[in-house]
């Protein structure tokens, strides 16, 4: 199985006439079993069409031509317009929302996220890739056009979560050349207010019974890893966890953000150092290089059977 | 983006805190102007975007506007951790008889502001959580909903504060959560929040921290305290080979080829994404390597971006070589980093083969870009080698040309023919 998404899942693009979306419109309709998109929104285009699939000037039109409820949204407008677009969507009753764009401010970001609680919707990102199920679905520019998506992701027994987009894909095509394939692979975004943290996944991967093990990839700044260390702690996780910290350099450099948005170092806890020690502690194997994991997510696996 | 003091000040002030009589100034005489206004004992404070001003002599204090003007002479031109103050502050000196401490943060795990109030102020909140956690109360907010007085009220009175203190801080605490949003802040705080001895309340010091993805639509209040768009309030000012980086990057709107930082190695970095970076950077000092420089491809830039941002790694001093490392991409396309890292190597009398250390970019059109690589026989990778590996081999070959060999060793023609070139 998968976590989020399946084959079934319907979604809509925010933004569809963007040059970006227009590519991730073309890369999810194209792999595995082809997304069901099923509209497009961007305001004063009705009627035109993306790949076939109909743009229309509001979410509501999309819901009404659709004839039901719609699963999800991945959201592609300017940083200005993006917390609109998701209030839009949520109170239209989506209740998956992958939000693209980058540079929103963490105001606005508090506000979408507070509004999806209170709807029971989940959001992804924002400044994430998305979410791909391999050989099944993909729901946002994860992996690229789908025959280079192809290349990096394989299904399996393994759950990636990510803060960087790229590195979702590096680390999952490393796994992939080992053997390992992925349930389902997660961009959460770099930001430093994310939609969905580690340990906000892992309830899901818990219950999912295709996924044997985690592989996260994560940066300095912000609590996030810490919340996952206490979440596997009082929560007798059953799935080993294997993570990569990168910018460990950052460590020398308070003050400065680099990579993501996320990642500067406001305090002690917020240092790579301090992360991995954090980690470390509840058990989870932090590896020195990426080449390393499959070995350690092998023995780990096997040390459970 | 950090604020000044007198900065802050003037942002809590608008957002209707009292705060004590003061001024700005930027020469001794201004300064002695200012304090004659006053009046009566003045504090000069040195206005530098780093801390331990106290401890490095950057605040002194002074009973006659001569007295200020001496002190401003000395502390205009102190330099403060590698800083030169932008000018003082004059603040009067206040009959203060308790202090306390208010502040908002973002909490990243909530995901809501979290607004934190001591009956302990003047000194570092972390310090008092620590030592004195019974003196520190917190409480988070929404941002869908209007901040209430009541929110304020509450979260005072929950330290035992009450009387007319409690009424007084009330609207104090409920402006500074405001303000916080109003504001996009990512840090507002007052502290000390000054008790005077007539019992009423004033900001004594202020801390202001924007979020820079705010900027754009917070135009009007950074127009408001003077604040130039060129600004960028980093922790460290950028150096003239970033702000090259900068403008590189501002060539058009496609893609990201900068986000420069500067190092002092010898081993020229061209790398991406923002993760990729991250691994990369630390790849290459985990191997014993040097970057000369932190920087960012992605987002699909153009062949001229590309170009420009090799260049400017390829011409700074010190810099005997580069390597071109990227995880998998899946939206920029190798064979545009490909072109443009080659023009640059070409347009600058290098042989691509000879400068390139290695290039390890694999996904979106590698075929393309191999061949064009293969072309001027650049040592290439694909995603078998992977991001550690890359690095060690750009290493191994830095290391294995010797300290000697600089930009000059460089000059050698390319085996391509020139026409061939300038369509790279």
């Amino acid at each position: 199985m998968s976590i989020l998404l399946d084959e079934n899942t319907t979604f809509i693009v925010q933004g569809i006439t963007g040059r970006e979306a227009v590519n991730l419109t073309r890369e999810c309709l194209d792999y595995g079993k082809g997304a069901k998109i099923v509209g497009g929104v961007t305001p004063g285009r009705l009627g035109r069409d993306v790949h076939g699939v109909p743009v229309f000037d509001t979410v509501a039109q999309a819901v009404e031509h659709h004839g039901g409820p719609i699963d999800g949204s991945v959201v592609t407008v300017p940083p200005a317009f993006t917390k609109d677009a998701v209030f839009e969507a949520l109170e239209n009753d989506v209740k998956l929302v992958v939000i693209v764009t980058e540079r929103i401010p963490r105001g606005d970001v508090a506000e979408m996220v507070e509004l999806a609680a209170e709807r029971g919707a989940r959001i992804i990102g924002p400044n994430c890739l998305g979410i791909i199920v391999p050989d099944v679905i993909k729901m946002g520019g994860i992996g690229g056009p789908a025959k280079d998506a192809a290349k990096s992701y394989r299904p399996g027994p393994v759950g990636v979560i990510s803060r960087s987009g790229g590195m979702t894909t590096e680390m999952s095509s490393t796994l992939s050349a080992a053997g390992l394939g992925q349930s389902t692979a997660v961009s959460i975004g770099g930001d430093a207010i994310i939609g969905s943290t580690y340990a906000e996944l892992m309830p899901l991967f818990e219950a999912d019974e295709e996924t044997q093990a985690i592989v996260i990839y994560t940066e300095p700044g912000g609590r996030m890893e810490a919340e996952l260390a206490r979440w596997v702690t009082e929560n007798n996780s059953r799935l080993p966890i294997v993570a990569f910290m990168a910018g460990r350099f950052m460590d020398e450099m308070p003050g400065m953000s680099f990579g993501h948005a996320g990642t500067i170092v406001e305090g002690k806890e917020d240092t790579a150092s301090e992360k991995i020690a954090r980690l470390a502690e509840a058990g989870i194997v932090v590896a020195e290089e990426i080449s390393e994991i499959p070995t350690i997510v092998k023995e780990k696996m096997g040390a459970r059977v | 983006m950090r604020f000044f003091e007198y900065e802050s000040r003037a942002i809590v002030a608008k957002a209707g805190i009292p705060v004590t009589r003061h001024g700005f100034a930027k020469t001794p005489e201004e300064v002695r102007t200012i304090a004659a206004e006053i009046g009566g004992p003045v504090v000069i404070k040195s206005q530098v975007l780093t801390g331990g001003r106290m401890k490095a002599g950057g605040v002194q204090f002074a009973d006659t506007p001569e007295e200020a003007e001496g002190h401003a002479r000395h502390v205009l031109e102190l330099e403060i951790g590698g800083h030169m103050p932008r000018g003082v502050l004059v603040d009067s000196k206040a009959a203060v008889k308790h202090e306390y401490y208010a502040g908002v943060v973002w909490d990243g795990i909530r995901k809501r502001p979290v607004m934190l109030f001591s009956d302990m102020g003047g000194i570092d909140i972390e310090e008092v959580a620590e030592q004195h956690p019974d003196h520190v109360a917190r409480m988070h907010f929404s941002t869908l909903r209007p901040f209430a007085d009541w929110q304020a009220k509450q979260l005072i009175a929950s330290l035992g504060v009450s009387g007319s203190a409690l009424s007084r801080l009330t609207p104090i605490l409920a402006r500074l959560a405001r303000l916080f949003l109003d504001y996009d802040m990512t840090l507002a705080e007052i502290n000390p929040l000054g008790q005077l001895d007539d019992g009423s309340f004033v900001a004594l010091d202020a801390h202001m921290d924007m979020e820079n993805e705010a900027r754009p639509r917070q135009k009007a209040l950074l127009h408001e305290l003077g604040v130039g768009d060129e600004e960028t309030r980093q922790a460290r000012e950028p150096t003239p080979f970033e702000l090259a980086g900068e403008q590189v990057d501002a060539q058009d709107h496609r893609g990201v080829a900068g986000n420069v930082t500067e190092f002092d190695g010898n081993l020229g970095l061209v790398i991406g994404a923002g993760g990729g970076s991250l691994t990369l950077f630390d790849a290459v000092r985990a191997h014993g390597g040097d970057p000369a420089n932190y920087c960012e491809i992605g987002g699909n830039p153009s062949v001229r971006k590309a170009k420009g941002l090799a260049k400017l790694v390829l011409s700074k001093p010190g810099v005997d070589k580069i390597a071109v490392m990227m995880s998998i991409v899946s939206n920029t396309r190798v064979d545009i980093v490909a072109r443009g890292v080659i023009k640059a190597c070409v347009e600058l009398g290098f042989d691509p083969a000879e400068k390139i250390t290695i290039f390890r970019i694999p996904g979106a059109w590698e075929e393309e870009g191999f061949k064009i690589l293969e072309r001027y026989g650049v040592d290439y990778a694909d995603r078998s080698v992977s991001l550690h590996e890359a690095a060690r081999r750009a290493v191994e070959k830095i290391q294995g040309t010797g300290a000697s060999n600089g930009a000059g060793d460089g000059f050698r023609q390319t085996t391509g023919d020139v026409g061939a070139e300038t369509d790279v």
